[in-house]
């Protein structure tokens, strides 16, 4: 086991996403697992630079693993997954293309940038499988789970290119830990497709319509919630429920971070998973995780 | 320092090859120079050397000129060089008083700058000027050919060849893995364009080759040793125990009837594991020979040792079956061998966006063929796994082909047998067909038309690459479907086609040993299958002399061409056997004895095993049929004991001073 997880939020972490920043850490300390914020980090360099400007996005990037570097970190948990693949898109570029490298170097003033290539970037969904275990996770289970089938939910970013939290194809990592809580997955096909990402607020009604498709299958197949590995995908299937609803009006479904499941699972403290920042499904959440803390919800 | 047998007087010759040396090297200059080099008696360019009267310049210059080295600085020396030394010898000089100049492969096609070509050209033609004048007489040494053939595999490949060269009155030996021979075109339920039934053309022929007297058939066989060189291979066989004796079994399959399994329960290879088959059993009613196999994976007697032994009562006094049978080994002598190995299919589950293994209702293209056979695990009934009759059905094309992420090249089979299959199943179940192809590709005798037909039956074809196979539903009439999602690139716009059966038409891939079996017979491969010598002009040949390559061993191709390339392969041995002798190059290597100091550095070094010791004297000595002129073996010797034929320490000085001296 590493010493201690180096820990990089993001900006969604600290904004839209602040129920898997709490249930990530609620659940790591239920593990033993210590985890340290990178001091002074920056903007990760995803959302709209990497097509509107690669080379800032690059050297942005850059910046949060020098740092990370400098603390000491040989691992960094990226848990937002659009950070975690930029974080490791960069190192696999700087390391590839000498121009990158070079422009780099001269950005930072360093003479470190191939050290910046050691820092492990790393998903939390990657590191409870790969570190902790299938095994260690049911050991560690303290409570019954009494809610209905879950549709585990991947999206695009951590089955792409230079991502290795799961397989390419047919991601099964999270289905293992949610089935070895106890909590029954559906088998969900749409489980790598597009949620929209900044469609919802760019061309609202194509980045709904891949919402509904979403979440209609889902409840098609059985769940009656979603669990989600990024801020981004949860935000979209999360936040614009609602226009959804008005023409299927049954559907009210919560969409749930895979570390709050798991952390309820091995019993944190309820009132630290983030479930009341919820939007929809908020009857169904009553019912699933009340019933070890009657007060979170009373 | 010794000197050059005699006066040297040498001939040079340089060819314009039209202008594809003449465009680039100056022909003229290249010749006036050469006949100022020393002991150059006569220089001469001309257009073709390699035509009848470029050949007779050197005839009537060697009577003329009394000449006794040529140099022809034209083409490679895989093209010509025997052609100019056949030159010699007619001309009455020994055919090794030559040395071939590459002025055109490694000069002109290779350059654009016409002065450095020319004086690159005079740099080459100088080195084998000197070169040329230590060259010493050589003659060819001959070794007979065993009149006997190996094969190796009992496909469609491989029945033909044995029966070509059986009727021609050799002898062979057919060696093949499985139980029985068939291959896989004994699976196909129909062929592609004529829909001639597969079993129906296949099996008068696997039948002919067992009762065939000129035909050693050996299943459930491997060769696990290759020893010698052309005209004298040494072949160890292992044949593995079937549990059956072949010579007293009748065929009557009453052991099977009678094994203590009531109801078979092992998946049955033979149907892709669409059914099942006890531990005893043949693979189809057709199979040669007739005789059951035992497999001891399975088989009760074999795991706990208590089985009642039904199947050897049921035998009685044949006392065919011996559980306790043992591995044996044969030992043959062959002159020849015809490699037939076949082919497997691409496993589909490298795709799995295509969700085979996922969908029990997504098949491969192979398992369809049982499913569609009348002798097939449903009596040629189409029942999906989950027991519906399919009403509508995809065709995948080129899963496994034509793919970045898997194999490159085209299987050249997959349209063809799509479009059969799309048939098929239309036939039995009346089913709407769609096809998703990239390109038709129907270049075959008849196929064109075949494709019209099809078009003509109302089958789908939908022009785009499938994305993916997935069972999500977008509209209610999806589901229970699967859904097929592809760009349709004809129409501009991506398509949802909802089926209650995929089929992948999964790619020819080279089988899974492929290496092993390649290093057995000392043989390359490119793209993972065997490499014929030359892809136009020597197909079915390999570099290692006396080895052929038939069927899909040297690529994908349908059943005529497999069958045409068994022929030539036939034929190619034939060749072999009829002349009853091969020339051997005389390149090769000797040891001096009085030098060789018994360290047999060399034998480590011959890649061709040439090389033994001979205890007696405490020498080395080289097997000059084996020997390929490698030359390792004399740059390795410490003692300097070793030489070799055309690569003699003067010649290829001389050649490099040649070289390196300044004009």
């Amino acid at each position: 086991m590493p010493p201690s997880y180096g820990y990089f939020p993001g900006c969604t972490l600290r904004g839209t996403g602040v129920a898997y920043e709490e249930s990530m850490l609620a659940l790591f300390e239920t593990l033993g697992l210590p985890v340290q914020e990178v001091h002074d980090w920056n903007c990760c360099g995803a959302t709209s630079y990497m097509s509107i400007d690669e080379g800032s996005a690059f050297l942005l990037s850059a910046r949060n693993l020098a740092q990370a570097h400098q603390e000491g970190h040989q691992e960094l948990l990226a848990p937002c997954a659009a950070c975690y693949l930029v974080l490791r898109k960069t190192q696999d570029y700087m390391q590839r293309y000498p121009r990158i490298r070079q422009e780099i170097h001269e950005a930072l003033g360093n003479g470190h940038v191939g050290a910046l290539a050691s820092v492990r970037v790393r998903h939390p969904l990657e590191t409870l499988y790969v570190d902790v275990g299938v095994d260690k996770i049911r050991s560690r289970r303290v409570r019954e789970w009494r809610g209905g089938k879950v549709a585990c939910y991947y999206g695009c970013q951590l089955v792409r290119p230079f991502a290795e939290a799961d397989r390419d194809h047919n991601p099964m990592r999270m289905d293992e830990l949610l089935r070895a809580v106890g909590v029954p997955t559906v088998e969900y096909s749409l489980k790598t497709k597009c949620c929209g990402g900044a469609l919802t607020g760019t061309i609202h009604d194509v980045g709904v319509n891949l919402n509904r498709i979403l979440i209609r299958e889902a409840a098609r197949t059985g769940a009656q919630a979603i669990a989600t590995v990024c801020p981004l995908c949860q935000y979209n299937l999360d936040a614009y429920q609602w226009e959804i609803r008005k023409q299927n009006g049954d559907l009210d479904m919560p969409i749930l971070y895979f570390t709050q499941i798991l952390g309820w699972a091995l019993g944190a403290d309820v009132r630290s998973l983030g479930f009341q920042r919820s939007i929809s499904g908020r009857k169904t959440i009553q019912q699933w995780f009340s019933h070890a803390e009657k007060e979170v919800y009373a | 320092m010794p000197e050059p047998r005699g006066p040297v007087r040498i001939g040079v010759y340089t060819c314009h090859c039209g202008t594809n040396i003449a465009g680039t090297v100056d022909c003229k200059a290249l010749a006036q120079y050469a006949a100022s080099l020393p002991n150059v008696v006569v220089s001469r360019d001309y257009k073709y050397m390699c035509s009848d009267p470029g050949q007779d310049l050197i005839r009537q210059d060697i009577r003329e000129y009394e000449l006794n080295r040529v140099v022809v600085a034209s083409c490679s020396p895989h093209l010509h060089e025997h052609t100019f030394r056949t030159a010699l010898r007619v001309g009455g000089l020994n055919p090794f008083y030559f040395q071939m100049v590459n002025i055109r492969e490694q000069d002109s096609w290779v350059h654009k700058n016409k002065t450095q070509a020319t004086r690159k050209a005079k740099d080459l033609v100088r080195a084998a000027v000197r070169r040329v004048a230590w060259h010493e007489p050589l003659e060819r040494g001959r070794v007979a050919v065993h009149p006997d053939v190996l094969i190796v595999g009992g496909g469609i490949a491989g029945i033909h060849a044995a029966l070509t060269l059986a009727n021609a009155g050799k002898h062979v030996y057919l060696v093949e893995r499985d139980s029985t021979i068939g291959g896989h075109m004994a699976r196909f339920d129909k062929t592609f364009p004529t829909l001639d039934c597969a079993a129906c053309i296949l099996t008068p022929k696997m039948s002919a080759v067992r009762s065939h007297p000129n035909i050693t058939l050996w299943t459930y066989s491997e060769v696990t040793r290759v020893d010698g060189f052309v005209g004298n291979y040494k072949i160890c066989i292992t044949r593995r125990p079937r549990y059956i004796d072949e010579n007293l079994c009748v065929g009557c399959l009453e052991c099977i009837e009678a094994c203590v399994y009531k109801q078979a329960k092992v998946p049955d290879e033979f149907n892709e594991g669409l059914s099942k088959r006890k531990p005893i059993y043949i693979p189809f009613p057709q199979a040669v020979p007739l005789v059951p196999v035992v497999d001891p994976e399975t088989c009760i007697e074999f795991k706990s040792g208590k089985c009642k032994k039904t199947c050897i009562q049921a035998c009685g006094d044949r006392h065919a079956i011996n559980l306790r049978m043992e591995e044996q080994r044969e030992e043959i002598q062959v002159g020849t061998v015809i490699l037939a190995t076949g082919f497997q299919t691409f496993d589909a589950r490298k795709t799995p966006y295509y969700g085979y293994g996922m969908y029990p209702n997504v098949y491969t293209a192979l398992e369809v063929e049982r499913l569609v056979n009348a002798s097939g695990p449903t009596g040629g009934e189409v029942v999906l796994r989950d027991g519906r009759k399919p009403e509508t059905v995809g065709i995948i094309h080129c899963v496994g082909s034509r793919d970045e992420n898997t194999h490159r090249y085209c299987s050249r089979v997959c349209c063809m047998y799509s479009l059969k299959l799309a048939h098929l199943l239309k036939e039995h179940t009346g089913a709407e067909v769609f096809n998703f192809y990239i390109d038709m590709r129907t270049p075959g005798k008849g196929f064109e038309e075949f494709y019209q037909r099809l078009l003509n039956e109302h089958v789908h074809f939908i022009r785009g690459r499938v994305a993916e196979v997935t069972d999500w539903v977008y509209d209610p009439s999806e589901a229970g479907k699967l859904v097929i999602r592809a760009e349709d690139t004809l129409a501009g716009f991506v398509r949802r086609i909802p089926v209650d059966m995929v089929v992948l038409a999964t790619g020819l891939e080279p089988r899974a040993d492929t290496t092993e079996v390649r290093r057995l017979f000392n043989i390359t491969c490119a793209d993972g299958f065997f490499l014929e010598r030359h892809p136009k002009l020597a197909p079915v040949n390999t570099f290692t002399d006396g080895v052929f390559l038939a069927g899909c061993c040297q690529g994908p191709k349908d059943i005529p061409d497999t069958v045409a390339q068994a022929g030539a392969a036939a034929a190619e041995a034939m060749a072999l056997i009829d002349a009853g002798y091969v020339e051997m190059e005389p390149n090769t290597a000797q040891v001096n004895e009085d030098l060789c100091a018994g360290c047999k550095t060399c034998i480590t070094m011959c890649p061709y095993h040439a090389i033994s010791f001979v205890r007696e004297i405490y020498k080395s000595r080289v097997n000059e049929a084996l020997c390929k002129g490698c030359g390792t073996c004399a740059a390795a010797c410490p003692s300097g004991a070793i030489k070799q034929n055309l690569f003699q320490d003067e010649e290829i000085f001389e050649e490099i001073e040649g070289l390196l001296t300044n004009a």
